[in-house]
């Protein structure tokens, strides 16, 4: 297009009797180099926040983690005033915590999607529900946090202490829940990634050409027939990928955290002990930090960093690689 | 199916299209219907809980006092959330006049400029990734680079940490709807002698407009949210916003935080109160969203 302008250029203004189609001036060649510029230089921009995002936090761990190296792994204390610091506590209680709400959310978004891509529901209801659920990921989690300390703690204590004394030799519930504690805490979060995991699979749901479900009609199985053996196996990339990239969320899931989870250095398998994660950590541990406390702050932040980093790309890959296999498939 | 292929000799022979609910498979079916259904519902559960326990709690305290006045002190009754909400929109102004420009550029560039070349295809990761980066290490990196530099929290910082946020879900949302604009608008623009950037300027983004309006209005619901990032940023301030970005600034999420944990009743109720408007705040902002980016079919 370019070329077929400089001719016309070339040929002279008077060529262009129209007022309105004319070639652009010198001017306009000019601020349109300048504005693509800018274009690229905002695109490489983003780029560029986010390696300086890595780089700063990196830069600022740096004395830390030639300090602790990789005893802060294997540790579990956190003093600032003997200035020994350790996160072993906290990275199980991340992926502890995760792990549950991934169980529990996972298991409701699967079901939630399906109802709604499967023609479970009139289609109006459909989308109001969607709708609904999408609402969900729009409540702050920090209003959660404070629904969490005073209707899911209150709500959850019957149950929970009911559990400890009739199964208290399973690991699971082997203390009692003395208010803030994983379980509390892991519900919250679980509430917190269905509308991910339901988002993101019903999408790969609906991304199974129909065709498929109805050859399998067409030979009589019946609804769930066909979603346990034709619609879940084959969008099954995309679920999993949903899970990841819910596992994700919940990782860095900071404040409903830092409200129920208990912040006790400490870890244990009952669901009813307190405990701590990462970014409740670093919430709770921040805004009074100085010296070297802010160092092994850093420190923790670049582990939940890599941390999430990982489950992220991981579950982008997955999503990228069946939405290109499904497309074989159409 | 099978059933009705086993018993050749039944006087009525039914129809294999019909299923009765005595067929396992069939029962099976239904029951697990009804389950799907049933959890589909249970799912919602809770945001109608949050719904009303706000109302319920946090509507007793609603009155223009509420909205005008400071926070109390401990065990003090009386008082608003009046410096929290305008703190609130004070850091999101300070967030937005920073990540428009970098959002809605590069997505000029990735919708207009990048197509699939790499450096395309390593802007789009890069926002993706930071789609996904845990609210608290945006917080992390503005304390990093504005509190540590300058030495004191900020509104600033809080700002720029909410921004990092809106970044990401400005960018997406707008390249998708720069993209959706159709080509023949562009060529006929084109056909007139028009260059690139007047053909962006003037057809492509205004026509774009509503799509990335949604977009923004949606990183603004979010980042009004956010409480993570502003907890070592922007920290809190009992006093009124004085029009210095340099100092620490309350902010509606940092108040219920703060008064969510608090032995005094008083401040538990307002962080239910600021619960209620910070809540209203954020849905009405999503679902205006919601309503403008609706499909004409899905209306």
């Amino acid at each position: 297009m370019a070329d077929v302008r400089t001719k016309q250029a070339v040929a002279g203004p008077k060529a262009f009797a129209s007022p309105i189609a004319r070639p652009p001036s010198a001017w306009q060649k000019g601020s349109d180099v300048a504005f693509k510029q800018l274009a690229h230089a905002f695109g490489g921009g983003v780029v560029l926040l986010l390696g300086g995002i890595v780089f700063e936090v990196m830069r600022h761990a740096q004395p830390a983690m030639a300090r602790y190296g990789f005893g802060f792994f294997t540790s579990s204390v956190w003093d600032a005033n003997r200035a020994q610091f350790g996160i072993l506590a906290e990275i199980v209680g991340t992926l502890y915590t995760s792990i549950v709400a991934l169980a529990l959310g996972g298991f409701l978004g699967i079901t939630v999607a399906l109802v709604l891509s499967q023609g479970f529901v009139p289609r109006r209801m459909e989308l109001v529900m969607k709708n609904i659920i999408e609402l969900l990921a729009a409540i702050p989690s920090v209003v959660y946090g404070l629904w969490g300390i005073f209707v899911l703690v209150p709500a959850v204590r019957a149950p929970a202490g009911w559990l400890n004394e009739h199964f208290p030799g399973l690991p699971l519930f082997s203390t009692r829940l003395s208010g803030p504690g994983i379980l509390p805490a892991s519900l919250v979060l679980s509430i917190m990634i269905l509308p991910t995991v339901t988002a993101v699979s019903r999408e790969a749901m609906a991304a199974v050409p129909k065709r498929l479900a109805a050859a399998a009609y067409g030979l009589g199985a019946t609804r769930w027939e066909v979603i346990f053996k034709v619609t879940l196996p084959t969008a099954i990339g995309g679920i999993f990928g949903a899970l990841v990239l819910g596992f994700g969320r919940a990782l860095g899931e900071t404040m409903a955290l830092a409200m129920l989870v208990g912040n006790a250095n400490v870890f244990g398998w009952s669901l009813f002990s307190p405990g701590n994660t990462l970014a409740a950590l670093l919430a709770n541990h921040f805004p009074e930090a100085g010296g070297v406390e802010v160092g092994a702050l850093m420190y923790a932040a670049v582990v939940l960093m890599l941390i999430t980093l990982a489950v992220n790309a991981l579950g982008s890959l997955l999503m990228l690689r069946t939405t290109r296999e499904l497309k074989g498939l159409g | 199916m099978t059933q009705a292929a086993s018993t050749p000799g039944a006087a009525v022979p039914r129809s294999s299209f019909q299923r009765s609910l005595g067929e396992p498979r069939t029962a099976l079916n239904a029951l697990l219907t009804a389950l799907a259904v049933l959890l589909g519902l249970f799912a919602m559960f809770p945001l109608f809980s949050v719904l009303y326990m706000l109302l319920v709690k946090g509507a007793a305290l609603l009155s223009p006092s509420l909205l005008s006045e400071l926070t109390p002190g401990a065990g003090m009754d009386g008082g608003g959330i009046g410096n929290a909400l305008l703190g609130t929109v004070v850091v999101v102004t300070v967030a937005t006049i920073l990540a428009l420009p970098l959002g809605f550029m590069g997505a000029v560039y990735l919708a207009e400029y990048g197509g699939e070349s790499k450096l395309a295809t390593l802007v789009r990761f890069s926002g993706k990734v930071l789609t996904g980066l845990p609210s608290i290490l945006a917080g992390v990196f503005a304390y990093a680079m504005v509190v540590v530099t300058t030495g004191s929290f900020s509104a600033l910082a809080g700002g720029a940490a909410m921004a990092i946020l809106m970044v990401p879900t400005v960018m997406l949302t707008s390249e998708s709807a720069l993209r959706a604009v159709p080509s023949k608008m562009k060529q006929a623009a084109f056909g007139m002698g028009a260059t690139r950037a007047q053909v962006v300027l003037r057809i492509v983004v205004p026509t774009a407009m509503p799509g990335i309006l949604t977009g923004v209005m949606l990183s603004l619901a979010r980042a009004m949210g956010e409480t993570a990032p502003l907890l070592f940023t922007a920290l809190f301030s009992d006093y009124w916003f004085e029009g210095k970005l340099t100092q620490p600034i309350a902010s509606l999420s940092v108040l219920i935080y703060n008064f969510a944990g608090s032995p005094f009743e008083h401040q538990v109720a307002l962080a239910w109160a600021a619960s209620l408007v910070l809540v209203s705040l954020v849905l009405v902002l999503n679902i205006v969203a919601q309503v403008a980016t609706r499909r004409p079919e899905e209306r």
